[in-house]
């Protein structure tokens, strides 16, 4: 690099270049900034100067973990549908995926590029379209109204992510460790279970950890499918709540708000080394 | 005699799943479409009424308009514009810098669909409690607006953008970590600019990338509508509905599901296409190398 020498007058240009940038950098990163504070500040106060700086600490606002507000189902019930539609999705899918990532990884078959084409086409695909005939195909099913149903879906739908993610991870595998477990006698699939598996644990790590979050966030399939209050995640309940309170309790929004989003809070904290580099092919907006 | 194939084990469960929730709904949908099914779920096919309902609905014009205004500046603005601009200042600054640029710009896409649609509720709150309220009495003391009511658009595009600007900014990030330093070296020996090398030795080698998320980013915003139906519910009177809205509310506020699906299959089609264009232009071959080595099945 140093084989390369820019004038002293280069060099303070740039500087000033880079000094800009930061700044116009700061200036538009800060509507996230502040927004997620106020979320913090706001749950935790009880009137707000300038809406953003806290007047008075209190911890009223997160009555409703103890108190559960009227009209409304129990936080703790609430809490527990959330936890087994997120666990559940992460489970189906981290299963399937862990078996049709290596699939399509380490096999040779006629119909493996058709399968590739398909795991990338759908995964670009508006699965929000299907919406219509996946309610029918849960209404007949008697599946509608389920955690069940939305769990089944939820998996189904994320799995061609996953594969593709999975698929990564086998890649990466050196074909020798294969060979070595074959040549020490184990079957296919005892290899894949005894030697390859371990190796691939942050790959696990991976799709699991975003599907635990893709479940606990979801928001429109238990809106459109989920019809009674005791099937409802914490999702429709903080929407059914903005609408009741918008405008008005801010406080109890807030705290509402941040207890729903602790989870993604720590995997953003503990783990956001993955987040630039897995999440590049998430279809969100 | 040839041992059975260990490899529809592994396939059986994604084929299954997927089978169930993806292929059979596409084909359904288009079932539907020609059915005038509501909330009693009787098949009645009515033939192409459907369609010929959807020429003659007045809201489409409206819904139209709607979703071009969302799609164009959302994606203008925010998808390639702030993307392409957060791209190249954080690969500018020193990586420490960027890096943390560049996941504070990733906690949109990570929080909550309604957690992040109530910061903009508040955000564009109509009293000066609200954040873009508060700036503007600060900077300019001018009384508070209701935003909602005079400019649901805007709120729409921005509250999308904020979420939709980070994944071109982590392809863009990557292909141009991915430019030979040697070029960009050579640009700055020769004293130009900033700008210079951003346009004559950055952009041409990053075209791909751009069109790539152009295209990309089209389908979903296209089919997105959960931030819309959270922060306005298409309204106030219809200024925020669109089509992917629009064919939700039909569906599932209205009951009608033949028509809704009807709508849906646009999307689809939408949906379909692009997917072949994909295929066709990105490099797919080079994503799907096959496997070096062979051993059975």
């Amino acid at each position: 690099m140093n084989e390369y020498k820019l004038t002293f007058w280069q060099m303070k240009k740039e500087k000033i270049t880079k000094a800009i940038i930061i700044t116009i950098l700061i200036v538009i990163t800060l509507p996230i900034i502040l927004t997620y504070t106020w979320l913090v500040l706001a749950s935790f106060s009880t009137d707000m100067k300038y809406g953003i700086i806290p007047v008075k600490l209190t911890l009223h606002n997160w009555r409703f973990l103890w108190k559960s507000i009227e009209g409304y189902p129990p936080i703790w019930q609430v809490f527990f549908n959330t936890l087994i539609l997120a666990l559940s999705v992460m489970g189906l899918e981290v299963f399937a995926t862990i078996l049709g990532g290596y699939a399509l990884s380490r096999f040779k078959f006629r119909m493996r590029e058709t399968l590739l084409k398909i795991v990338l086409v759908i995964h670009a695909f508006p699965s929000i379209s299907l919406l219509v005939a996946i309610y029918y195909i849960l209404k007949i099913t008697g599946l509608i109204d389920t955690l069940t149903g939305v769990i089944l879906l939820k998996a189904s739908l994320e799995i061609p992510w996953g594969i593709w993610i999975m698929k990564g991870f086998y890649d990466q595998i050196p074909w020798e460790v294969e060979f070595a477990g074959l040549v020490d006698g184990y079957s296919r699939v005892q290899v894949w279970r005894k030697v390859i598996l371990p190796l691939v644990k942050p790959g696990i790590a991976v799709a699991g950890i975003f599907s635990f979050l893709s479940g606990w966030s979801e928001f429109v399939f238990i809106n459109t499918f989920i019809l009674s209050q005791n099937t409802w995640t914490l999702s429709t309940y903080v929407k059914a709540i903005i609408g009741d309170f918008r405008f008005v309790d801010y406080g109890l929004l807030t705290s509402i708000s941040l207890f729903y989003i602790i989870p993604t809070i720590i995997f953003f904290i503990f783990a956001n080394k993955y987040l630039l580099r897995v999440n590049i092919t998430g279809t969100k907006g | 005699m040839k041992k059975r194939s260990p490899l529809f084990f592994f396939l059986l469960p994604s084929v299954v799943s997927v089978s169930i929730f993806f292929a059979l709904p596409v084909i359904l949908t288009g079932v539907l479409s020609f059915t005038g099914m509501d909330y009693s779920f009787k098949w009645n096919f009515v033939g192409i009424q459907n369609y010929i309902d959807m020429i003659g609905d007045f809201m489409i014009s409206t819904v139209v308009k709607n979703t071009f205004v969302y799609v164009f500046f959302t994606l203008l603005l925010f998808n390639l514009g702030t993307a392409l601009l957060l791209a190249l200042f954080t690969t500018t600054v020193s990586d420490r810098a960027g890096g943390f640029f560049r996941t504070i710009w990733m906690l949109p896409r990570l929080t909550p669909s309604v957690v992040y649609g109530l910061m903009w509720i508040w955000a564009f709150d109509p009293t000066d409690y609200g954040l873009v309220n508060i700036a503007r009495k600060l900077l300019f003391g001018l009384p508070p607006q209701n935003w909602l009511q005079s400019d649901p658009m805007l709120i729409i595009v921005v509250a999308n953008g904020f979420v939709g600007a980070s994944f071109g900014m982590i392809l863009f990030t990557s292909a141009i970590k991915s430019i030979p330093r040697d070029y960009l070296y050579a640009a700055r020996v020769d004293g130009g600019s900033w700008f210079f090398t951003v346009r004559k030795v950055i952009l041409p080698m990053i075209k791909w990338q751009i069109l790539f998320v152009t295209a990309y980013q089209t389908l979903s915003l296209l089919t997105s509508f959960e931030y819309i139906y959270i922060i306005t519910d298409g309204g106030p009177a219809f200024a925020t509905e669109v089509w992917a809205l629009y064919t939700y509310h039909s569906a599932f506020q209205d009951f009608r599901f033949g028509y809704g699906a009807a709508l849906s299959m646009v999307l689809v089609g939408i949906g379909i296409v692009s997917a072949l264009f994909y295929l066709k232009f990105f490099r797919f071959k080079e994503m799907i190398k096959e496997p070096r080595i062979e051993v059975d099945s």
